[in-house]
């Protein structure tokens, strides 16, 4: 009467996964291109659980494959091996459900700000809100931005900091289960960023949304996540540490300069970049 | 600088109206006016002015010129070549009655432009109505646009006069064949161009539309079509220039009623000073043409809103 042993294993790895279920997981995920007959792995065995309502940041030097761990969850690429998991639910296309902010905003030139979040609102609400409602929901959502006085402005009117705002309230507008944000305030200046960070930090105290934000700033990364994911440099780049932030919430940059805490965790941050994980000398 | 055209972008869009025209003037002013430094007001007008009469004085000059030698020539060189005051009388006897009608061998400078135009446009709408369609297949499909290039890279360069004989010969009528010339002439500028203009549009774009989980047709629709609309727009303002150059010389070998063949008739009447006016009146609808499709341009082009 002795089960077969991989029936069995394979019983305890569905249990594991039923118990032990996160709401976002990136289960050992691999990723490898070939060029010329040579495989190049970019990512190799990346395993990452998140919570919902998670801000989490992913930093690391430049090329080490963050961009690509988050084209990967917003379903941009497809894995070499492994998968990511959405409620249990396998996700490899891209979807409204995993809204990303990208770098350089991709805001459509030809469309007016209002327009622009109207047409994520439109695709995703088609059948479940009205046109009134879907019309109050792009103005809510812009809002929430501080965006509402710009409506008819184009993109090409815009700074790279309203620029920003206007796509995080398109990705927001979408109601994503995670809303995915590649290096989302990176090409501005400080004190835009600054004012951009303290935004996100509000609206995910209000929302709660569930968050994975590449970054490549230290400060950044501490300030706002509940986890920081260090990844190691590539090839086969893979997380080298997370490190959980328990600094309570609302954070106020100011304090956080004096604060031990705070400087500790970034000195922590710091010690993997710049000890564990040095910058390959050619980039 | 930047920051002034901008904010006169931003006055005429809020004082709401499809004000384009004024639009181009108030912008291609801001361009040529000095930037606003600390200098006093006072000097800003006088420094408009003489902007104002700079723009007038030179290319005055050049007119007058041109007016010199073009007498000189008249006087000393070429006696048949009219002389500029003979050329005006001839442009008012001409414009006194643009529109008369004495039987198709003989009718006013008005209908004649009028009938090239319309070869014009035929020509080139059908040329926008093929062109763009298929320069979008070439520009989404690398396996079409490997299919058609090298056709494409041969024929460019022909001049679109060449196919003229094709086409008598197979629409065995002149004005089908001067439309078929134009729509060759126009063809290349606007598939290249479009093609172009997909293959030019951003990958976020095509983000945006995957994250969005947007269908084909709403890709083409939403995304490729406006972004592709600037290249689109040039070819076809490349295309309506160039075809208002070819049409002169297509209706020369036809005949028939249009600018081009009045041109021929009056050389072979000896009428000289007609073909001087003809020259500039040629001149001058195609400026209007090109400014016609310079605001269609303002229109839809994102990037000169």
């Amino acid at each position: 009467m002795r089960p077969k042993a991989g029936g069995d294993a394979c019983n305890v790895y569905l249990y594991k996964r039923c118990v032990m279920s996160a709401y976002l997981s990136l289960e050992n995920i691999n990723m490898s291109f070939t060029a010329k007959g040579n495989t190049f792995c970019a990512l190799d065995n990346v395993n990452m659980r998140i919570d919902r309502g998670e801000l989490i940041s992913i930093i690391g030097h430049s090329g080490c494959g963050k961009s690509t761990v988050l084209n990967i969850i917003a379903g941009l690429l497809q894995t070499s091996a492994g998968g990511v998991l959405l409620e249990n639910k396998e996700v490899n296309a891209p979807g409204p459900d995993r809204a990303v902010v990208f770098q350089n905003h991709s805001l459509l030139p030809w469309l007016s700000v209002y327009d622009n979040v109207r047409l994520a609102v439109n695709k995703v609400f088609a059948e479940t809100k009205s046109k009134k409602e879907r019309h109050d929901w792009t103005l809510h959502n812009l809002a929430l931005v501080h965006m509402d006085h710009a409506l008819e402005k184009y993109p090409a009117e815009l700074s790279g900091g309203m620029k920003q705002r206007v796509g995080i309230a398109r990705a927001l507008a979408m109601e994503p289960k995670v809303l995915l944000m590649d290096e989302p305030f990176g090409a501005l200046d400080a004190l835009t960023r600054a004012h951009l960070q303290d935004s996100l930090m509000d609206i995910h105290a209000d929302l709660k949304n569930t968050v994975i934000m590449i970054t490549h700033d230290v400060d950044e990364a501490v300030l706002l996540s509940d986890r920081i994911v260090m990844m190691t440099n590539g090839p086969a780049a893979t997380i080298g540490e997370i490190l959980k932030i328990e600094l309570p919430r609302p954070r106020q940059r100011l304090e956080m300069a004096d604060d031990a805490a705070y400087n500790h965790y970034r000195a922590e941050v710091m010690r993997f970049l710049y000890e564990r994980q040095r910058a390959v000398a050619v980039a | 600088m930047k920051s002034n055209v901008l904010r006169i972008a931003e006055q005429d869009k809020s004082s709401g109206a499809e004000s384009t025209p004024v639009a181009v003037a108030t912008q291609s002013t801001s361009h040529s006016s000095p930037p606003p430094t600390d200098a006093p007001t006072k000097w800003l007008g006088r420094d408009k002015l003489a902007g104002i009469l700079r723009g007038v004085v030179l290319p005055f000059l050049t007119f007058a010129i041109v007016i010199g030698v073009w007498l000189l020539i008249h006087t000393h060189v070429v006696k048949a070549i009219p002389s500029p005051l003979d050329a005006w009388h001839k442009a008012v006897e001409i414009f006194s009655d643009p529109f008369y009608d004495k039987g198709p061998n003989d009718m006013g400078i008005a209908w004649q432009l009028l009938y090239s135009l319309g070869r014009v446009m035929a020509g080139f709408g059908l040329a926008v109505l093929v062109g763009v369609p298929v320069g979008f297949l070439m520009g989404m499909s690398p396996a079409f646009r490997t299919a058609l290039q090298p056709l494409i890279q041969i024929l460019r360069p022909v001049s679109p006069l060449a196919w003229l004989p094709i086409g008598l010969l197979l629409f065995r009528a002149v004005d089908p064949s001067a439309i078929f010339v134009i729509f060759i002439t126009c063809i290349w500028p606007t598939l290249v161009n479009t093609a172009a203009g997909v293959q030019a549009v951003p990958k976020d774009y095509m983000n945006v539309a995957a994250v969005l989980r947007l269908g084909k047709w709403e890709i083409a629709t939403k995304i490729l079509l406006p972004a592709t609309l600037p290249y689109i727009m040039t070819g076809m303002r490349l295309s309506l220039s160039i075809a208002w150059m070819v049409i002169v010389a297509a209706e020369m070998l036809t005949g028939g009623i249009g600018i081009g063949f009045y041109i021929w008739d009056e050389w072979n009447n000896l009428n000289v000073p007609s073909i001087i006016v003809c020259i500039v009146v040629i001149g001058l609808v195609g400026i209007i043409l090109e400014s016609g499709m310079s605001l269609i341009q303002k229109r839809f082009d994102y990037n000169l809103r």
